[in-house]
């Protein structure tokens, strides 16, 4: 438990010092609007975008994890179902606070809803963003109300969040109880294609450009799956030793262990996908074709792939979990590394489509800020996708401190 | 008298001397001379007068047959007669003819008060061989105004259509900046503004005197004219924060004016028109075997052509 507490100690500081630091990202967008960022013109996308696809992804896994408790009832996985269900909110905050401030316009924002254009992919999005959300939400109240009207009795402010979060509901009943599993059953039960939907739909608003021949891919929205649930996973596993129940106890340990069998799986799955992906873009190619994959692994930024990604991201952890699966500060620390050098397969993803050019003459035709074929995030950028993952995070850190997300015997 | 009318009167002329030409021999000015001579059906008499009248007509009709430039604000003028769903906008580039001078991605940065980062028509270079033994090629690109564009479909709230005369136009007060059409447009023909200014301290070279910045600094920040809307660039206001590009100065057209980038051409080398009018100079050179669009196999359909 020491060892918990202080993860949780730097956690806790990372956090609280992002937030702090992040500001001026937030300070630098709201002033000087688009211009102190480093993308523009011929790359239109950067930092943010590969953010906010990272988060969404670790909110769609996390949520996707959740249904093996409330739809397979998957009973071992039982005490975790409530943080994996906030692991997803507090992602998909994040994930909603970098995109919004991406736009050009974020005061236009409501034009998404009320305007929407169902042909384009991403005029599905605030449907599906919207109704998961709300999902969400009354999920995790029908899985938490029993504990928020046991907790409603504590003092302090934990207490007096409880009682107004329980909205009045007193009946603690086996029978309430049930009804209230069921509940979770039907919701879960929506939520599987949902989130499916709105996961492979962001894997789908990149693979339906025909122009971007890195993009254009029938494995693009399954890529994203797959990727969703690894790093989504890896990130549970993660949260899990350090929130979850005593990992001393029989019980705690195996839930890790478990988790970590299913992050191996998955990263083994996605490892397939991404060869799959590689070796059929580059074998026998049209050049034309292979550019965006060449700029990845030969790239001004190879080392994103080579030693981020494949390194920290795959290898050391898939070593980790392959041989010392029965470690749990081995597996905690394999899917701290897969949680978060994922963004590093966001990146990696979003960026090279746009840095080569449509026609070659222009990388010289025409100059000006933002209109150039390379692209490194500012500092304010990084600043501001700093700041955003600080919001999930502290919110994350005070639910945990605050809200019953973890059964009380746990 | 009216453009149409002067236009023709000007073809009467110069179609005359072509035809005295012709007879005496020269058979590549007579070659020239046979498209034109379907205008020969309403000579206006007193013609020689009127261009007489006006120096710059003269050095027109001086200069050859007829600059093509006269033709085509001839097939404007007939083409906005028209109701816009019977209009078909198409740019032609002459590639033989284009010298790479830029005048005009540079007249249609003016025209358009576009800002740093924004370009509608920049012109690409391409260097074959190698030095001494070197040529080089140019490529001018405005916006394809595709028939079967890809950048509309997936505005998420519907911010950018295809007009019935088949320019894509964007409405700057409904997009929101996502930058999703930039990223489907196979041409890279659309630029994000982020808010830049020529004038701000960062472009300027302190170190140098330059004439007439105020006057610059006034003309840039004054509201250009794109969609027949007034926008000032201030505060954050539309058009910056959006996707911008090409639309054939669509506010010029509207007024009977050619494209900018058209008329500052130097070597004639692009041309513009409306399509369906068999009459047209553009129907004439869309007509040619050696015209060509970029990236065909896409099936985009872009309404700019080019002649190699």
């Amino acid at each position: 438990m020491n060892n918990n507490n202080s993860w949780k100690r730097i956690l806790w500081l990372l956090s609280g010092v992002g937030f702090l630091i992040g500001l001026y990202g937030l300070y630098a967008r709201l002033t000087l609007g688009h211009t102190d960022a480093n993308y523009g013109s011929y790359i239109p996308w950067g930092l943010w975008v590969a953010g906010y696809v990272y988060l969404i992804g670790l909110s769609a896994g996390a949520f996707l994890l959740s249904t093996l408790v409330y739809v397979f009832r998957v009973k071992i996985l039982e005490p975790i179902g409530r943080l994996a269900l906030f692991t997803a909110v507090t992602t998909l905050v994040g994930a909603m606070v970098l995109i919004f401030l991406d736009l050009g316009h974020p005061e236009r924002a409501w034009r998404l809803a009320l305007h929407t254009n169902f042909r384009s992919i991403m005029g599905w999005m605030i449907w599906l963003y919207t109704g998961y959300f709300i999902l969400l939400l009354v999920e995790l109240w029908f899985a938490s109300r029993v504990d928020l009207v046991a907790c409603a009795g504590n003092p302090g402010f934990s207490g007096r969040l409880c009682r107004f979060l329980s909205f009045g509901s007193q009946d603690v009943s086996p029978e309430r109880a049930a009804k209230d599993r069921h509940t979770l059953r039907i919701l879960g039960t929506i939520g599987v294609p949902l989130a499916i939907a709105f996961h492979g739909g962001v894997g789908a608003l990149f693979g339906v450009i025909g122009a971007r021949e890195y993009w254009h891919s029938g494995l693009s929205p399954i890529f994203f799956l797959v990727g969703a649930l690894l790093s989504g996973g890896a990130l549970l596993t993660f949260v899990t030793a350090i929130w979850g129940p005593d990992v001393k106890s029989e019980k705690g340990q195996k839930l890790v262990l478990l988790l970590g069998q299913i992050t191996l799986g998955l990263l083994a799955f996605d490892v397939l996908l991404e060869w799959a992906e590689y070796s059929i873009g580059l074998w026998n190619a049209v050049p034309g074709k292979t550019n965006g994959l060449l700029l990845t692994l030969k790239g001004p930024y190879w080392w994103v792939f080579w030693f981020v990604h494949l390194g920290l991201g795959v290898i050391v952890p898939g070593l980790l979990l392959a041989l010392r699966g029965r470690s749990i500060s081995a597996i905690t620390t394999a899917g701290a590394l897969i949680a978060v050098t994922f963004l590093s397969v966001r990146l990696n993803f979003v960026i090279p489509a746009l840095a080569e050019p449509e026609l070659e003459g222009l990388r010289t035709a025409f100059t000006g800020p933002g209109l150039t074929f390379s692209y490194f995030p500012s500092v304010s950028e990084w600043m501001l996708f700093i700041w955003a993952i600080s919001v999930a995070a502290l919110i994350f850190l005070a639910g945990t401190q605050l809200l019953p997300l973890t059964p009380k015997e746990a | 008298m009216s453009k149409v009318e002067e236009a023709t009167a000007v073809t009467a002329v110069t179609t005359r001397r072509n035809f005295l030409r012709s007879v005496v021999g020269m058979a590549s000015v007579a070659a020239v001379a046979t498209p034109l001579a379907r205008k020969t059906a309403t000579p206006a008499s007193g013609s020689r007068n009127t261009i007489q009248s006006t120096p710059a007509q003269q050095v027109t009709a001086v200069d050859g047959p007829q600059d093509p430039l006269e033709r085509m604000r001839a097939d404007l003028a007939r083409a906005l007669q028209k109701p816009e769903a019977e209009r078909r906008w198409v740019m032609v580039i002459d590639l033989r003819k284009c010298v790479g001078c830029t005048a005009c991605t540079i007249s249609c940065v003016a025209e358009n008060h576009l800002p740093p980062g924004v370009v509608y028509r920049p012109v690409l270079e391409e260097e074959i061989g190698t030095f001494p033994n070197v040529a080089k090629r140019f490529l001018p690109r405005p916006c394809m105004q595709c028939d079967n564009p890809p950048c509309v479909d997936v505005c998420p709230v519907g911010a950018t259509w295809k007009r019935s005369d088949g320019i894509i136009e964007i409405d700057y007060d409904q997009c929101i900046g996502c930058r999703y059409c930039i990223t489907a447009c196979p041409y890279n023909a659309r630029t994000f503004d982020r808010g830049f200014v020529y004038n701000d301290e960062s472009y300027v070279d302190n170190s140098v005197t330059f004439v007439g910045v105020a006057d610059a600094e006034a003309y840039e920040m004054a509201a250009p004219y794109e969609y027949g809307e007034e926008r000032p660039r201030k505060d954050g206001r539309s058009p910056i924060g959006n996707a911008r590009k090409c639309h054939f100065c669509l506010h010029r057209l509207e007024k009977g004016m050619l494209p900018a980038c058209t008329t500052t051409c130097i070597g004639r080398a692009t041309y513009f028109g409306d399509a369906s009018d068999p009459d047209s100079l553009v129907a004439d050179l869309i007509a040619s075997p050696n015209v060509m669009r970029l990236k065909e196999a896409l099936g985009t359909e872009p309404k700019v052509y080019y002649l190699q």
